[in-house]
């Protein structure tokens, strides 16, 4: 049995075990085990993939390649490398601490968790892809639950949210699917037959023409579920009225799927076409990473603070992505495992809140620090690596994006990322002012006194999510390297 | 020769921090106390130790102080550039260990009388050492990255014993605010830090400051708007540097920053992480002095003159004691800056770089001692206004004396520390720019002048009737105010130009008699106005405020930077930036989404009306459609 | 094949008579009147059988045999359509067309 498909395959055991369950307890332990399981895979895959490693040099290692569908070509063809195992186990942490978080999850707790595993199940089937149309598939499957997951679970307008989230996700991927026809009926280039598999598109020189045409439309296809700037939207209303666990998984997983897309789709498969539509991007990301922040400073709603948050620091994902150089995709991929790490953090965070004092507006909070201390000193902490202290993970990752994106000197490459550097102020300023409203000053609502502090399965989520982000940022070497090895062919097939 | 062990010096109060931090409720009070004490004692031991093996046994090879290094890579970003994690052993480093080490000592003994019976006592344990950690950290950088990385630690470590009272609205201000400023300065250090690795391809402080390397011999190999991409690069550290040091304009977080605890503020914004700004000058100077002529170096000493005069004027105005001691933190920073900037390199030209790192040493003793008395006074009488304070040497002996003699050493009478390191910065500043030196003299008056006002207004002048009988403070308080006492009268006497200069060679300081007596002079002349002035209670000092009138005003309102800096923060940024684009974002962006999808929805109420349900209208559809295709057959098979 | 007339004219005269019953079809109101019109455009049709049989293949029969044909399933089909009617009458108490318009949007 190879490693990876088992990574599919113990969700799908996890789903038919949950069909039996009776309750909320019975689900919660059948998914805990589940994601435990996962978690443990990951973490082994990391060991055995640099065993590996050692042993073999290709560029995916344990792939398996079964015909799906001759007439077009397609495979279920699966590998990894160095990235991927390094974003599996991003999704296996974030899955888990997720499961913890809604250890109180009263209300159709089956479908709640079983719609929660065919959401990781897709974002595992994504990450371990080698073949578009696979690929695709996975991605469909890693969005449509949300729909469900909003709309019956969520709070607030929830409908509308998820209607919209659905709706302009689906849009994106419609757009994503003119893009990878595109490129499959192009891959017969060189004058072998056409094919989706992305390392044998990769040997073929697509046409120029061709590259010119489907870059734009398979980047745009991918980047707005990684909120690019402007079609971004419905990100803010979508996390706000999703429930807890959706949040995180979503804005801490979901949201990497585009960057992932970009860098081992785009990127990798249209070189030339990065290469000509790169400034455009550049300036939409860059436009995100600062627009993002600001908006964040003017909201009152916790979660839409975090929602804007993410859409800055995702376009630090896609910005660096396209400065098309090592140093900078190796911040691409750490900001991308950082993020998803901070953002589930704030997103359990903010949930612990708000089912406690039932309300997520920032002016009705304050002085949490003195009522549940151990929430708002993990609140600061989280705070502080979202800006990008060092000691954590946010710091390494942002410098190698603003080394790597220096190292072009062209005026218009030099102004771009001076001005996404200057976010690291903007986002100082709305961090500390949710801090210093929510968090410090006195006790404004008296009913606030005595809400109970956080129980054993919350302090086990948070700690699940809280260690990796200060493991990267203490020490960062061994993750680099294996990112940077890695990125090796990526980048010989852009220069 | 060994100094590895140096890296313990950090690492010590950074155990103690996780130790305090992690089992924070577990921990008395009293024991956790102990433990900070503890492990600070453990890195000044150590410190000491370093500090006489390197400058007294086997420092010095040839006549010239060696650096040693020790270091680990970190992170690497590309094969030639990477941050090192590391120890960097020499002659300033060594100076500056020993300072932080004695005076966190001292702060910590203190802060175990002072914080007694405060809730968060182990907390702000935690936090003291947690800012220990990062300042030796910041001093025994080996590169510029692992400087901005502690850098950065010690701004966090400040937010968070700023904000140490953090029910009180003005604490969480003024950590929002110290924090915010020094992130902005930051911001340009950041800058500074990506151009210099791209254009020298290296971090490294050794490479960097080889003045036979790369870096230095080359400067002049690209330029950006006529000055070398290296100026522009050195020109932002030291905006990096200004803020963190409060240099004007960046100066603004400083006052506010009192709102911590008194402790605090003798820490961290009187001797050491204020200081880091000159420190990182000190630390680049062979790159700031050789760069396009020290060009950059120019920018320092007028930036440093500068803030030197402008927080001398509003000091003397100032009635909150803490208040005053922070714009006279920010002068004599002023000064060091000011001193490096006049700096030769050689040899005797060196002399300001000398006198700079001197003064840094002298003033860490004196400021740390005057903020500690006023704690200690703040503690007596509840209050830190001038106003509720008067007569207390009939109640506190020990910190009337400690006072006096700290005063004494700013103003920079001899034989107190003070007047050695003064008198080498305004020789250096005689010996290279006259109108910086005449600005010295004056701000040497000024100084003068505000430190025995408030001490006359405090231990002397009028007779206040206190509700509660002021008493001194428990020997935990007094020991340190006594040690470091010792160390103001006795620290000038150090030949510190045999250990610290540029070129590593030392030289021998002989006291220049006449400008020593200008110096003394002027101080004396302060003395003397602040005692007619305030010695005893009269109005004089009211008339001539009166007579200053509305300058009197500006000063007392600082010049308004505040009102600007929450002018730019509030109303631009928040109101005129921030706010729009959310709306913008709403209505526009997001409005566009929803528009498509209104468009849809409004399309598709206008098109359903085909499906009427009516056979009839079906019928006369199929009708149509089979006339047409009918017709277009035809017109087909007959052409 | 009558003598005098061509066949243009025969056939024009049903197509009118298919078109006037595809005109009742669409716009009668009442449900008996549309039936009518539907047996209009049938008996045109079957006219037209048997017109272009006599006069285009008068050697054979299948046209006329097959106007038989259309009679009978006109037949049946008014009886089941009648039966409908009277169904519906039973449910909703009328015959206008406008009172089953239900099953839209």
């Amino acid at each position: 049995m190879d490693i990876l498909s088992l990574f599919i395959i113990v969700p799908v055991i996890t789903i038919i075990a949950l069909l039996f369950t009776k309750d909320l307890k019975q689900a919660r332990i059948v998914s805990m085990i589940g994601s435990i399981i996962q978690l443990g895979m990951a973490i082994n895959l990391v060991f055995a993939y640099f065993k590996e490693k050692e042993v073999n040099d290709n560029i995916m290692v344990f792939t398996k390649d079964l015909v799906w569908f001759k007439q077009f070509n397609i495979h279920y063809n699966i590998g990894v490398d160095g990235i991927s195992v390094a974003l599996l186990l991003l999704t296996a942490i974030v899955v888990l601490a997720g499961v913890f978080i809604s250890w109180k999850m009263k209300e159709l707790p089956k479908e709640f968790f079983i719609s929660l595993i065919v959401l990781s199940s897709g974002v595992y089937g994504f990450f371990i892809s080698l073949d578009l149309f696979t690929m695709f598939v996975f991605f469909e499957i890693a969005v449509i639950p949300m729909y469900l997951l909003i709309g019956i679970w969520g709070s607030g307008p929830r409908e509308y949210s998820a209607m919209k989230l659905t709706l302009m996700l689906m849009g994106a991927s419609a757009v994503l699917l003119v893009g990878i026809l595109g490129i499959y009926f192009n891959s017969n280039a060189d004058g072998g037959a056409l094919t989706f598999n992305i390392l044998e598109i990769a040997k073929v020189n697509i046409p120029i023409e061709a590259q010119k045409l489907f870059f734009p439309i398979t980047f745009i296809g991918f980047a707005v579920i990684g909120a690019l700037f402007p079609f971004h939207t419905w990100s803010p209303d979508g996390h706000a009225s999703a429930p807890t666990a959706v949040s995180m998984l979503h804005a801490g997983v979901l949201m990497k799927l585009g960057g992932y897309g970009v860098f081992r789709v785009a990127m990798y498969l249209l070189p030339e076409g990065a290469l000509h539509w790169s400034w455009f991007f550049i300036i939409l990301s860059a436009i995100g990473v600062i627009y993002g922040a600001f908006s964040a400073i003017k909201q009152t709603d916790l979660k839409y603070i975090n929602a804007y948050s993410s859409v800055s620091h995702l376009g630090m994902v896609l910005f660096a992505l396209l400065m098309l150089n090592k140093t900078a995709w190796n911040g691409a991929i750490l900001q991308s495992l950082s993020h998803g790490f901070m953002t589930a953090l704030f997103f359990a965070l903010i949930g612990m809140i708000y089912g406690r004092t039932h309300t997520r507006d920032i002016n009705k909070l304050g002085g949490l620090l003195k009522v549940i201390p151990f929430i708002s000193a993990i609140y600061v902490i989280a705070g502080l690596a979202s800006l990008g202290l060092p000691g954590f993970s946010g710091f390494v990752a942002e410098m190698n994006i603003f080394v790597g994106a220096f190292e072009h000197d062209d005026m218009f490459y030099r102004v771009a990322t001076i001005i996404s550097v200057s976010a690291i102020v903007v986002t100082a300023v709305y961090i500390l002012r949710v801090v210093g409203i929510m968090l410090m000053g006195p006790v404004k609502n008296p009913e606030f006194l005595n809400l109970p502090t956080a129980t054993w399965y919350e302090k086990t989520g948070i700690l699940l999510l809280l260690i990796p982000i200060v493991g990267i940022g203490v020490a960062p070497l061994w993750l680099s390297n294996m990112i940077l090895k890695s990125l090796e062919p990526f980048i010989q097939g852009v220069l | 020769m060994n100094l590895s062990y140096t890296i313990l010096i950090p690492l010590i109060p950074l155990v103690v921090f996780l130790l305090l931090g992690i089992f924070n409720k577990k921990i008395k009070p009293g024991i956790s106390g102990y433990i900070g004490v503890l492990g600070l004692t453990a890195s000044a031991i150590l410190s000491f130790l370093a500090g006489y093996q390197y400058f007294f046994v086997n420092g010095k090879v040839d006549g010239i102080y060696q650096t040693f290094v020790q270091k680990t890579v970190w992170m690497k970003f590309t094969e030639t550039l990477q941050i090192d994690m590391g120890v960097l052993v020499d002659p300033i480093s060594i100076m500056m260990i020993i300072v932080v080490s004695i005076v966190s000592l001292m702060v910590h003994i203190y802060s175990r009388g002072y914080m007694k019976g405060d809730d968060g006592y182990t907390k702000f344990f935690a936090f003291l050492s947690l800012f220990s950690f990062s300042m030796f950290g910041l001093v025994l950088s080996t590169n510029l990255f692992q400087i901005y990385i502690f850098w950065e630690l010690v701004g966090v470590s400040s937010y968070l014993l700023i904000g140490y009272y953090y029910t009180k609205p003005s604490a969480v201000a003024a950590a929002k605010k110290a924090f915010i400023v020094t992130r902005f300065a930051d911001l340009g250090f950041l800058i500074g830090i990506l151009i210099i690795g791209y254009y020298t391809g290296t971090y490294d402080f050794e490479s960097l400051n080889n003045p036979e390397g790369n870096a230095i011999v080359n400067w002049a190999s690209t330029s950006f708007m006529g000055l070398s991409v290296l100026t522009w690069a050195l020109i932002l550290i030291f905006m990096g540097g200004a803020g963190k040091s409060a240099m004007f304009p960046l100066h603004i977080w400083l006052p506010d920053a009192m709102e911590g605890p008194t402790p605090v503020s003798a820490l961290i914004h009187a001797a050491t992480m204020v200081v880091a700004g000159v420190y990182l000058v000190a630390r680049l100077f062979p790159m700031y002095y050789f760069v396009e002529d020290g060009f950059a170096l120019n920018i320092v000493a007028f930036v440093g003159a500068f803030s030197s005069l402008f927080a001398a004027i509003i000091a003397i105005t100032q009635t909150d004691i803490k208040r005053v001691l922070a714009f006279s933190t920010m002068s004599q920073i002023g000064y060091m800056m000011l001193a490096l900037g006049v700096s030769g390199y050689d040899g005797h030209e060196g002399v300001g770089y000398m006198a700079s790192m001197f003064h840094l040493f002298t003033h860490a003793m004196f400021k740390a001692l005057l903020f500690l008395c006023a704690g200690s006074v703040i503690h007596a009488v509840h209050s830190n206004y001038l106003k509720d304070m008067g007569g207390l040497r009939k109640y506190m002996p020990i910190t009337n004396i400690t006072f006096l003699i700290a005063a004494l050493a700013i103003a920079g009478i001899p034989p107190f520390a003070g007047f050695w390191s003064k008198d080498e910065i305004l020789v250096a500043a005689f010996e290279h720019n006259k109108l910086i030196y005449y600005v010295g003299v004056f701000v040497a008056g000024l100084t003068a002048f505000y430190m025995f006002r408030i001490y006359f207004g405090i231990f002397w002048g009028k007779e206040t009737k206190y509700e509660q009988t002021p008493h001194e403070s428990p020997i935990s308080m007094t020991f340190p105010l006594i040690v470091l006492a010792f160390l103001s009268i006795v620290g000038g006497f150090i030949p510190f130009s045999e250990f610290i200069t540029p070129d590593r060679a030392g030289f021998e300081a002989h006291l220049n008699y006449p400008l020593a007596a200008i110096a003394v002079t002027v101080g004396l002349i302060g003395i003397m106005l602040a005692w007619i002035f305030y010695k005893n209670e009269n109005d004089l000092s009211d008339k001539f405020a009166k007579a200053f009138g509305s300058f009197y005003k500006w000063t007392y309102d600082k010049f308004y930077f505040d009102e600007i800096y929450l002018f730019v923060t509030k109303k631009i940024l928040f109101k005129r930036v921030s706010a729009p684009i959310a709306k913008f974002d709403k209505k526009y962006v997001d409005g566009t989404m929803v528009g498509i999808g209104n468009t849809t929805v409004a399309t598709s109420e206008k098109i359903k009306g085909i499906q009427s349900g009516r056979v009839q209208d079906y019928a006369f559809a199929f009708i149509a459609g089979v006339v047409v295709i009918a017709l277009v057959f035809i017109y087909l098979w007959t052409n | 094949m009558i003598a005098g007339i061509s066949i243009y004219e025969i056939l024009s005269v049903t197509s009118i008579l298919f078109f006037i019953g595809v005109y009742g079809f669409i716009t009668r109101k009442n449900l008996i009147s549309i039936l009518i019109s539907i047996e209009l455009i049938l008996n045109a049709s079957v006219v037209n059988f048997v017109v272009i049989n006599k006069y285009l293949y008068p050697d054979m029969l299948q046209g006329v045999l097959f106007s038989i044909f259309i009679i009978a399933v006109a037949a049946a089909e008014t009886a089941l359509a009648v039966s409908i009617i009277i169904n519906l009458y039973r449910q909703i108490n009328s015959v206008e067309v406008k009172d089953i318009e239900t099953m839209k949007y």
